[in-house]
Parts: structure tokens; sequence; C-alpha cells
């Protein structure tokens, strides 16, 4: 059984041993494990697929569901979800509708793995701060004292470049707006909470308290060497940081900027697909794999993640992982986009790019956003004559 | 294929004539058992023409007429519409499709002429004698062995605006910080400078063999006439590289038109979208919208455009070969 899935960071290995203990104490069934990066995964499986050449089994991140089940690449797991007795009250509300499309269950989730808030402890005691920020003006205060007497030139260093548009969702959120409407039908993302969240990012350049030009990863670096003291960063960035001697950090909830908490977020889903929907035995293999991978979902934790499954949650062992566990407090804030099918390539072209110029200087929030906007509502018009027909 | 079939159709022509002059008198059956020997020796690649590339293009051509999304049941029959919502403002296609038709516009200017004209001066450097030559020659063409991503990486982080290393020495001499992967016009020199280092070696050495192939005789004679190094050069070796510089100017053109992975990795794009590049919009429309249709049609309409420009610098270089024999 041929199962492809996209880790190829530090999350990999955790994967490939999961994957070798289930094909230890199940010798009946071999899986074999491919990993492609995320940005070649998702062009190639459904070429893959249609060709029968193609995963049984895949990892699916979940605004990538709707898509594929649209184009039949994937098959309904209703099925499977009830044979292995999987149920809403086990997984996190948010996360497990976000896996229907048109009233059919696609996928099954592993994990959420949401923004987190990281700063440098020592550099926050030489600055005089005891507390985490948790709201805006903690926040705010926080980088003036980090610059005064921790010293920092730049404590807070705002990207153009990925993760922006991710703390941007995040932040649109907690000021009350969203990125689309609820059916994904029109973008909504240049409203005032818009154009509210992307101003603030800004605003920090514009007092010279991060740097201009931030990209390619710049901020990550920055905060591995100490020369910022506050950053997003995904979940996953947990064990980058674990590995830099020397660096005393600490992770928290997102903060609370506007009126409300909210986080981005996105989850890694089990999939099958339409190759394997054709073989019974294949079926039947997926779906004891997928049920020991996610009873086992403590395991890949370890690797930077939140488990979808409440029960690995609320186990002490998870409560262990002190950084998940944080992080995973999160769960009633996060943000999936609406599951409709084209939605993950509408990002780039529009907001994506908006936030870009925006935090490049080159120009106003507002006028970005409404541009974005415009070409978000044409692209996602398109998306839906498309799939309807 | 474009690049190398005009070369070849240099020669040729005369001797088709000639041929096409004796052939009406030779006799019938001879014809046409010299058709089926052509068409014997010509069989294996033409079958291979046929499925790899002849075949495809047409299929690409099919394609761009519809709405195509290989996995969905309906590929609605369009007629020209992706042509005509590339050619008409407001269309989801049109607006990114020219912005990245003019950013690898932008980009094929600039460094073509720098891949003529250094690989050529390092070829003529390392044409002449000297102690190290195959050394220096290597270190020159050792870049162009490396993957796009290795160098697009490798780039990516000497050129970085805040943590990149030319930053921090300019920083260190008291320059200001200068934002070459994210501020236009400094993107183009973060795209430019690597793809020379990258692939000028490759140049130099096709350059260099071309060199090898022009007779010391003609060196030898202009010096007994008193000719300057520099009329050495301009007479005798660019005369002499002409077939060459032809070939190389037609590979660095495409080769130019294709850029990807530099963008994609070093600028990601970036500022906005100046820096998409026409590749990576088609990529994207095809293999991740999976509008193939509308990728399609943009291809059309980059190949006819790359066929233009490269029947035009082909016809530019060789009409000046009579004019400069006579001079």
């Amino acid at each position: 059984m041929a199962f492809w899935n996209g880790f190829t960071g530090g999350d990999g290995p955790f994967m490939k041993q999961m994957v070798d203990a289930f094909n230890k104490e199940n010798p009946n069934v071999t899986v074999a494990m491919n990993t492609l990066q995320w940005g070649d995964f998702y062009p190639k499986v459904p070429t893959a697929v249609a060709s029968g050449a193609g995963p049984d089994v895949a990892i699916m991140h979940i605004d990538q569901l709707a898509t594929n089940a649209a184009r039949r690449v994937i098959v309904p797991l209703d099925e499977i979800a009830t044979g292995l007795k999987l149920e809403e009250a086990d997984f996190a509300p948010v996360v497990w509708n976000a896996g229907e499309y048109k009233d059919q269950r696609y996928g099954i989730p592993l994990d959420i793995h949401p923004l987190g808030f990281y700063v440098n402890k020592g550099l926050m005691t030489k600055a005089g701060i005891t507390e985490i920020p948790t709201d805006r003006a903690g926040f705010e205060a926080a980088v003036t004292e980090l610059k005064g007497k921790g010293g920092v030139a730049n404590p807070f260093w705002v990207t153009a470049t990925w993760p922006a548009h991710l703390i941007f969702t995040s932040l649109i959120a907690q000021f009350g707006g969203s990125i689309y409407d609820e059916e994904g039908a029109k973008a909504t993302f240049n409203s005032d909470a818009g154009v509210e969240a992307l101003e603030w990012m800004t605003s920090f350049i514009a007092k010279g308290d991060s740097p201009k030009n931030v990209s390619n990863d710049a901020q990550a670096v920055a905060f591995r060497q100490q020369r910022n003291a506050l950053t997003f960063d995904g979940i996953w960035m947990m064990n980058e940081w674990a590995k830099v001697a020397g660096l005393e950090w600490e992770a928290a909830k997102f903060p609370t900027i506007g009126d409300k908490p909210a986080v981005w977020a996105s989850s890694h889903n089990f999939v099958v697909t339409s190759q394997a929907a054709k073989d019974p035995n294949k079926l039947a293999a997926s779906r004891a794999f997928i049920s020991y991978i996610s009873n086992k979902s403590l395991e890949w934790a370890k690797s930077g993640q939140v488990p979808a499954r409440k029960s690995v949650r609320d186990s002490a062992e998870f409560k262990a992982l002190k950084v998940q566990s944080v992080l995973a407090e999160q769960l009633p804030d996060v943000q999936f986009p609406p599951s409709v099918p084209g939605i993950g390539d509408v990002t780039t072209p529009t907001y994506e790019t908006a936030v870009n110029e925006v935090v490049l200087g080159k120009k106003q929030a507002k006028a970005a956003l409404d541009e974005g906007a415009k070409k978000a509502d044409s692209l996602l018009k398109a998306n839906q004559s498309k799939y309807q027909a | 294929m474009s690049a190398l079939a005009p070369v070849a159709a240099q020669a040729p022509p005369e001797e088709g004539r000639r041929g096409n002059g004796r052939a009406p008198k030779a006799d019938p059956t001879v014809m046409r058992a010299g058709l089926g020997t052509a068409l014997l020796f010509l069989g294996p690649y033409l079958i291979l023409f046929a499925t790899f590339i002849l075949g495809p293009i047409l299929y690409g051509l099919w394609i761009s007429l519809h709405q195509w999304d290989f996995l969905l049941p309906g590929k609605p029959f369009v007629g020209l519409k992706n042509y005509g919502d590339l050619m008409t403002g407001g269309s989801t296609t049109s607006g990114p499709f020219w912005n990245s038709m003019r950013a690898t516009g932008i980009f094929t200017l600039l460094s073509v002429p720098l891949l003529m004209v250094l690989p050529l001066a390092l070829a003529v450097a390392l044409n002449k004698k000297f102690r190290g030559r195959n050394v220096v020659r290597a270190i020159f063409f050792a870049p162009y062995v490396l993957g796009v991503a290795v160098i697009g990486l490798l780039w990516r982080y000497l050129l970085d605006p805040n943590v990149g290393v030319v930053n921090y020495y300019l920083d260190q001499i008291g320059f200001d910080r200068i934002p070459f992967t994210t501020a236009t016009p400094w993107v183009w020199l973060a795209l430019v400078v690597p793809t020379i280092w990258w692939t000028a070696g490759y140049n130099m050495v096709i350059f260099l063999a071309g060199l090898q192939e022009v007779s010391p005789d003609l060196y030898e004679a202009a010096e007994l006439d008193g000719a300057s190094a520099w009329q050495r050069f301009r007479h005798v070796t660019l005369p002499g590289l002409r077939p060459v510089t032809i070939f190389v100017l037609t590979i660095t053109i495409l080769a130019s038109a294709n850029v990807f992975g530099q963008s994609y990795l070093i600028t990601q794009g970036q500022p906005g979208e100046e820096t998409r590049t026409v590749i990576m919009q088609i990529g994207e429309e095809g293999l991740r919208r999976f509008n193939m249709g509308a990728a399609s049609a943009m291809s059309t309409v980059l190949t006819l455009v790359l066929l233009l420009i490269s029947l035009l610098s082909l016809s530019f270089l060789r009409e000046r070969t009579p004019k400069e024999a006579k001079a």
C-alpha cells in the first residue's frame, strides 16, 4: 500500500518510525511511504492517482480537501469513519467539521498546527519583562521595553513573505473580520478589520521596531541569532528552536491584538484516493493503517503538532509536552477557510500578494486589499463555474 | 529544437538546390526507392519526433481550445476564448500573464547581453596558453553543474536584505543595507547576477570550442599585415565565431525566457508579483489551479513570441555576413 505525504522537515522521521512500527506489527500489510515537498505533492498526486501509480492513502491539508474531492482524487470516508467508530465527540469540532465537503466526510484529521507566539526569555528578562504579553497593550509595551532596556534594536520582525498572510489571517479575525464570506463565494479581507490588521502589522516597520524588507525566513534566522525577541511562526518550529544552543525561548498563545482571540491554523488529514477505492483489500488495509496512526498520534505530537483527538490531548503524556499543550489551548480560536474547491489556490495571487506589497511599503493597505479582493472575487467566481460544470 | 535546426540549415540550401536541379532526370524507380530509403532512415527519428514533440504540441493546441481539467468529467469546448481572455484586460488570466511576460522580458533583456559578452571574453582569455589554464577553465565552468535549487538557496541567503552576508559587509563598511530580494530595481540584480555566475561557464565552453575552429593561419596573416590585437579579434575571431555565436545567442535567449527557479527561490516573485516569470505563471495556472486550457493558451502565445524573437535574431546575424565579408 502506497502512502504519500509532504513531511520533508523534522516531522518526516517521526512519521517514518510510526509507519515502520505499523509494518512490523501487521505482517500482512506493507506500507511504502513516499515523501515529497508539499509544493510538488499537490500537482503530482492527482496525475499519479489518475494513472494508478499514485498513493492509496495520503495526507492532505484541510484547505485542499474540497478541491481534491471535487476533482475525484479522493473518496468519501464516511464508512471508514463509522467503521473505526470515529466520531465528532473525540475530535475538535472545528477541525472535524472542516473535513466535510457536500455533506460527506473526506478527511480524517490527524493533527492541528496553529501559528504559535515565540518569545526569547533571555532578552525579555534583560528588558525587565516577566509576563509574556497576551494583549495589544502588553505586546506593544514589550516591544518598547525590549528596544529600550533590552537593547534589541529590532525586537519584532514583520515579514513580507510567509507567514505574513497567516498572521494577517489571525489578526483580521481578531478584529471581527474574515478572509472570505461563509460560502467562500466572496472575498471580505478588504474590510475595515483587514485594513486595521494590516496597518497594525506595518506600524512596527514605520516606528523602526522592525527592519524593512524582511523576507525568506529572515525572521526565523533572526530568532535563532537572538536579533529579535518576539516572533510568530508555525508550531512545528519548536523543534528548530530547541536545536539552538543558548537560546532561551518559550511558546505562548497568539496574543489577542484585536477584540477576541483568533489564530490561523491548518490541519493534516488522512485521505483515501480513488485509486485505493477500486480494491477492497487496499480499502481494508487503509482503514487499519489510519486507525493505527490515529491512535498513536501522541508520537506524532512530538514532531511539533497538536493531535486532533481529544482523548490524546487529554492524556497525561500529552500534557507533559509543554509547548504543544500550551499551543493546543488555541483550538477554540482556530480559523479555517470555507470548504470550497479551489480556495487554497486563491490565496497567493490575492491577499498574500497584497500583504507583501503593503509590508514592503509599495502600496497602502486599503488600496492593496481592495485590488486583491477584486482579483479574489473573479477567481472565486471562475472556480464556482469550473467546479459546477 | 528551434535552436539547433537553423544552424544545421545554414549549409544545406545550396546542395538542396543542386539536388533539385538533377531530380527530374532521375529514374522514377530509383526515385521511389530513394524515397523509401529516406523514409527508412528517417523513420526511427520521425516516430520519436511525432510521439514526443509533434503530438504533444498538437494536443496542447487542442487543450487550449477547451476549459480543461483532466480530472473533471466536463471539458467544455470554448473555441478561442482562452486566447481572447489573454488579450482582454479584466479577465482572470490576462493581467497576471502579461505581467509575467514583462518580468521574463526584463530578465531576458538584462541577462542575454551579459551572457554573451562575458563568456566570450572569458573564452578568449582562457584560450591563451598559461600555467593552470585547465584549472581556471574548470573553476568558471563549475557552478554550471549545480542544480537550480542549490544556487537559488545559496544566493537567497547571500543576498537577503537583513540576514545576508553581502548586506552584513555593506553594513560593516558603512553603507546602507540594500534590499536585493525585495525591491526593484535590485531584484533584477538578484536574479541576473546568480544566473550569470551559474551559466556563463557553459557558454564559455562553447565559445572555447568555437575558437579551436578558427585557423591559426588567419591570425598569423593578420599579424603580418600589422593588425592590432583588437583588429585581430574584430576581424578574425568574431567572424570565425559567427555560427557558434548564433547558436549560443539562440539557446541563451530560450534559456533566459524559461527562467523559473531563480525567481521562485531568490525573490519569490517579490515585490508583489513583479518578478513572477511566465513559466511560474503557466505552471501555477496549469498544475496548481488545473486550468490547463488557459495554461496551454499561455504556452502557445509564449512559443509564438519566442519563435518570432529567434527568427529575428537569426536573420539579423545572418544578413550581416555578406556586408562584412566585403568590408
